[in-house]
């Protein structure tokens, strides 16, 4: 059996990529076998999946899942597509973090705030001029959904207290904080090491203004638990948040959940 | 009494309590991940909890932002 295009067919011995997309698919003009892009030329041999993508179409569900399978490798998007991330407050940094893992076509994600979108957000935060007076959640996910339909979508509209936290978020395998306010970004990590035992955390501290690039770090706390930021910079007046040094922390952050996903920075102890 | 502070060495007063420690540091107690020596601390418990020769306390401090 061959499957393609999600669509299984019997193998008849000696066909190449080329003879399938003349049966299949004439107008396909990207060739991707068992996740790798290959040329028209390539033999196939019983068992293989083949995807025919044909560029400048809108690709389907399975089209998108297997373009990121070819782009990171099986290995790696399996992993991705398996694994579940929180992220609390969806601001500056939480609106950025998301974008980034829906791209990468990470499975699921819990969003969390209870806030609209208003006009002093959109010096950084990833909305739109026509979503003002929208929920974040709302408005979020209707972004999300363009960049990726594929990743399942959780919207938890509520102001969040300490308490909620184990309730809410105790099952992903990454909890991001990404909250404004420093009390709840206090309260969140005293949850994580007092609570949720092994819940990965990536936090954040300090990324308002513009201060030199590299003075953002991730930190590890304890295997498991890293914070983000410079952990001075605050948001006051004279020193706002912008889009450049809030984004360098966002993606800090996903790259920190990333690298937790792929089991090449440790987790908490399960 | 001396501790380590996040790494480094800290003269304090005898029987100092983790809220006299913040307060010398000026830390909003709110706004603080406080640990001693690795045991999460509540902040219920920063006015009893006095702190000992050699206690290793570690802060994490959160601004606003995000």
């Amino acid at each position: 059996m061959l499957s393609i295009n999600e669509h299984s067919i019997s193998y008849s011995g000696q066909q190449s990529i080329g003879e399938l997309v003349a049966t299949y698919k004439p107008e396909a003009n990207l060739f991707i076998l068992n996740g790798y892009p290959v040329s028209a030329h390539t033999a196939i041999s019983d068992g293989d999946s083949i995807c025919l993508i044909c560029k400048g179409e809108t690709p389907t569900a399975e089209e998108m899942d297997s373009l990121l399978t070819a782009r990171h490798t099986p290995g790696i998007q399996k992993k991705i597509r398996a694994a579940s991330i929180a992220i609390l407050g969806l601001g500056g940094l939480g609106s950025a973090v998301a974008g980034a893992m829906a791209k990468i076509g990470i499975g699921k994600m819990l969003l969390s705030d209870y806030d609209i979108v208003e006009p002093s957000n959109l010096n950084r935060q990833h909305y739109f001029v026509d979503q003002i007076g929208m929920l974040k959640t709302r408005a979020l996910q209707e972004n999300l959904r363009r960049m990726n339909p594929n990743t399942s979508l959780d919207l938890i509209e509520k102001k969040l207290t300490e308490a909620d936290i184990p309730v809410l978020f105790g099952k992903v395998d990454v909890l991001i904080e990404c909250f404004d306010d420093p009390e709840m970004k206090a309260a969140t990590l005293r949850t994580l090491l007092s609570k949720m035992k092994t819940i990965a955390y990536v936090g954040s501290s300090g990324m308002a203004g513009f201060a030199e690039n590299n003075t953002i770090r991730t930190r590890t706390i304890h295997p498991g638990l890293y914070i983000v930021g410079d952990e001075i910079s605050a948001a006051e007046p004279g020193q706002g948040l912008m889009a450049p040094r809030v984004g360098i922390a966002a993606h800090h952050q996903a790259n920190q959940a990333l690298r937790i996903i792929l089991q090449e920075a440790a987790g908490r102890t399960k | 009494m001396n501790i380590r502070l996040n790494g480094s060495e800290k003269t304090l007063k005898e029987f100092s309590s983790i809220s006299a420690l913040l307060q010398d540091l000026s830390l909003n107690p709110k706004t603080v991940v406080v640990e001693l020596n690795t045991e999460i601390i509540q902040p219920g418990s920063y006015d009893e909890q006095t702190l000992t020769e050699n206690d290793s306390v570690e802060i994490i401090r959160f601004v606003g932002g995000g």
